[in-house]
């Protein structure tokens, strides 16, 4: 046990870095990932083709190749990001708006065409009717799909430690290199900590999706 | 809602005129990005067909390299997901279960690995486990760390699948005598794994892209050897190729990837059409409605989560 | 004989690939005609460590893939270096052929877990004998001895002499390594970047991301030789890095074994050939004098 008060504040800093760089990310990608969702909803064709494009891109590539791009591909289009947080932020909220932008869509598509038809017949137009009727609604719908986004972006965040940032999956490494005769705990701690965000979130989304349900 | 042409009218001359601009816009921007990347990528020598040539030229063993690469990923990917569907399936039968003593364990399995990094699990298969004397290669630990995070999530999208069945199903069975067991494996499971089959297709893509986690217990599947070779290459020739690489590595996923997803649409149309699994509801919860539709028993909780973005779990990683 | 193929490769691939390093050519070549032979009339007692590697008939050698001179993988695939050189030398005196060295790959943050957990029999990896790591494990050797030294970029912008002038500065190494563990304890001032490999901290400098890379001299020289336009080494050397081999904890038979293999040869020049032919060919150095083994 003295182990872990040794290390508590290697762990508590790390901890903090993994949430902020989940919160961060998050944030990014869910404006990023809405914007897509109604790129690929709009009538203007070169929109809806970029958007699918981007969508079905990160889709197909390893998070970990984005990070290698960002952080050592770009500099050969002379762009680079000011820190390897950074780095991580960029990538993590890149890849995940394109998860965020299918769950928002299949919001979109959940709710009721008979809403938007009430919406046109109102006069109103397609910014209006998607920013005022659907959005609102589809959000709702969309709250477990965007959780377990927001879940899966929590845990992506380890893949920053390869990437130069002091994350918990990168203090477990240190310190499963350093006490070996420790291993248990040094993954009982990290472990913990993940769960924390992790379960904690879904305990959450849980009560958020109840509490929005929409009574049809 | 899927028809989205519902949120604005049919344009008219004028609209569409604009739309024709907007597009056109629209299209000249990415053109104008992509130029100026292609621009500075010039600018830096990084357009060189010579650089580009290493490739394919198998004098310097580069495509062999990725080629078999390409093979120890796809090879990971398969075991893990052979196992992950069997011990998945398996699972999701144990959270059905009316025995609290068989549900909470499983529950607790299925919740534990779910909320834990990938890349954790993996360390911890790595390095711990040899510790309590299950001694792991690279490729073990890989495959072990793959299977026991993808099992939790098929179990949740077999679990939707087989309560996604129309309850006749099983009534009709059980009035036939058939006994619990009977039900689940010659009536339920049969029928979720065949109306799962595209979202199982879906999360092998999802498997595929997690196997470059392998880069952090040094299995040399095709992201890790396409960083071996930049290191090797950047030695000899300073970073000469090493967008070229990174490049050739991202492609070679988007390529399999998009092959996979493709098939999983095509299995999914045919699935569809097939009178043996349209007999009973709707077919794949493909969207968040039909999903909902399915009752409370799997909106219980963010688990229900998994089915719920379209044609793919929503449980990336 | 394996080596022989990748030789050709390279030297094909040095036709095909404008600007290749002459020096990289010549270590193929030299490798291709230069190893050790394998002995052939070994017999260890039954249930020592030697016998049940060579009953296995397989070393498993934990090595680096990334470090031009020590441990690099060629474009193959397979592991060169000095470090793959002293494994080949001791499998040599077990009279095990190099097709019976399985190399894994061991980055500087599992390496001690490596030998603890049974993944491999030792590790060539340069690996510095330290206290903290003998309470794990086990090194014989040394068979070469470091110093931390600071690489920047070519031109040394930042005017980098020593330790003292990272303060306030970006600082690239490895997790895990004695040299991060170095700056961490001695000089806080530094910010720490802390990679899995040592590649990805050349990236990072010669993209202008961190200030300076440390880690042994050895490694850095290697990458100054690989791109000496973007590169340059302090060479200021502030710490002793013994390299060692480890061995699994309480395997003196085997820490004994490699410790005679090494001192035979310091003696009759097959150390400083191996030298010669990797390291030294890189870093355009002589073979330095051979330490002494420290048998404690």
């Amino acid at each position: 046990m003295s182990f872990l008060a040794d290390n508590f504040p290697l762990l508590r800093d790390a901890f903090l870095t993994t949430l902020s760089l989940a919160v961060l990310s998050g944030l990014v990608a869910l404006v990023l990932g809405t914007v897509l969702a109604a790129m690929r909803v709009s009538p203007i064709a070169a929109l809806r083709g970029l958007a699918t494009f981007y969508v079905e891109t990160f889709r197909n590539t390893p998070l970990t190749v984005v990070f290698f791009f960002l952080a050592f591909g770009i500099v050969y289009i002379d762009l680079q990001f000011p820190s390897r947080f950074i780095t991580a932020v960029a990538a993590l909220s890149l890849y995940t708006a394109a998860f965020v932008c299918e769950a928002v869509r299949s919001g979109i598509n959940a709710v009721p065409p008979g809403q938007a038809e009430a919406a046109r017949a109102i006069g109103l137009d397609f910014r209006q009717s998607l920013s005022t009727v659907v959005l609102p609604q589809a959000f709702r719908t969309v709250v477990p799909p965007l959780g377990s986004v927001w879940i899966a972006l929590a845990k992506n965040t380890s893949i920053a430690a390869g990437f130069a940032v002091t994350d918990l999956t990168a203090v477990l490494q240190r310190l499963a290199n350093a006490n070996a005769d420790q291993l248990a705990m040094v993954f009982i701690a990290v472990v913990a900590a993940y769960l924390l965000i992790t379960l904690t979130s879904a305990w959450l989304i849980g009560i958020l999706e109840r509490r929005l349900a929409i009574v049809r | 809602m899927s028809d989205s042409r519902v949120l604005f009218d049919l344009p008219g001359p004028r609209a569409r005129r604009r739309q024709r601009l907007g597009s056109l816009l629209g299209a000249l921007l990415v053109l104008v990005l992509i130029g100026l990347a292609l621009w500075r990528l010039g600018i830096n020598g990084q357009l060189e067909p010579e650089r580009w040539a290493i490739l394919f030229d198998p004098a310097t063993n580069v495509p062999q390299r990725l080629l078999e690469a390409l093979g120890n990923t796809l090879e990971v990917a398969a075991v893990g997901m052979v196992a992950a569907t069997a011990l998945g399936a398996l699972l999701a039968v144990g959270r059905l279960s009316e025995h609290a003593w068989v549900r909470v364990p499983v529950v607790t399995v299925i919740e534990f690995f779910r909320a834990v990094p990938l890349l954790v699990l993996i360390l911890f298969c790595f390095l711990f486990l040899p510790q309590v004397g299950v001694s792991l290669s690279a490729f073990g630990a890989l495959a072990l760390g793959l299977t026991l995070y993808n099992m939790a999530v098929l179990a949740e999208i077999f679990r939707a699948g087989i309560l996604s069945i129309d309850r006749g199903q099983s009534e009709a069975a059980y009035g036939l005598g058939l006994r619990k067991w009977q039900v689940m494996t010659f009536i339920l499971v049969p029928q979720a794994v065949r109306r799962m089959l595209p979202v199982l297709i879906a999360q092998l893509v999802v498997l595929l892209k997690d196997s470059s986690l392998g880069f952090i217990v040094g299995y040399l599947e095709l992201l890790r050897t396409s960083r071996s070779l930049v290191e090797t290459l950047n030695f000899s020739f300073g970073p000469r190729y090493t967008f070229q690489l990174y490049v050739a590595a991202g492609l070679i996923y988007i390529v399999v990837n998009v092959l996979l997803s493709q098939l999983a649409k095509f299995v999914e149309s045919r699935t569809r059409r097939s009178p043996r699994t349209t007999g009973t509801a709707d077919a794949v919860p493909t969207g968040a409605a039909s999903a909902s539709a399915l009752g409370p028993a799997i909106s219980a909780g963010p688990a229900s989560a998994v089915v719920l973005s379209p044609g793919r779990p929503g449980e990336e990683s | 004989m394996r080596i022989t193929r990748y030789a050709a490769a390279l030297a094909a691939a040095g036709v095909v690939l404008a600007g290749c390093s002459s020096d990289a050519g010549e270590t193929a070549d030299d490798a291709a005609d230069n190893t050790a032979a394998v002995a052939t009339d070994v017999e260890f007692e039954p249930g020592s460590t030697m016998a049940e590697i060579v009953e296995a008939g397989e070393l498993r050698v934990g090595t680096k893939i990334d470090q031009p001179g020590f441990g690099l993988a060629n474009t193959a695939g397979d592991p060169e270096g000095f470090d793959v050189e002293m494994a080949k030398l001791i499998a040599a005196k077990m009279g095990l052929t190099e097709d019976q060295i399985t190399f894994t790959e061991t980055v500087s943050a599992n390496r001690e877990p490596f030998l603890q957990n049974d993944q491999v029999d030792m590790v060539a990896a340069t690996y510095t004998i330290n206290d903290a790591r003998k309470q794990v494990i086990d090194f014989a050797g040394p068979y070469y001895v470091a110093g931390q030294d600071i690489m920047v970029a070519a031109g040394n912008p930042e005017g980098i002499e020593g330790p003292e002038d990272l303060a306030g500065k970006t600082v690239c190494s490895v997790e895990g390594s004695t040299p991060a563990e170095t700056i961490r304890s001695e000089y806080p001032e530094a910010e720490l970047v802390l990679y899995d490999v040592y590649s990805k901290c050349a990236d990072d400098l010669r993209n202008g991301n961190v200030t300076a890379v440390t880690t042994d001299n050895v490694i850095l020289t290697s990458f100054v030789a690989g791109d000496p336009e973007s590169f340059e080494l302090v060479g200021n050397p502030f710490t002793e890095e013994p390299y060692g081999i480890g061995v699994q904890k309480g395997a003196d038979d085997f820490r004994d074994f490699i410790n005679d293999v090494l001192e035979e040869s310091f003696e009759d020049g097959t150390w400083a050939e191996a030298w010669d032919r990797t390291a030294g060919a890189i870093t355009d150095t002589e073979a330095p004098e051979p330490p002494t083994v420290d048998r404690y």
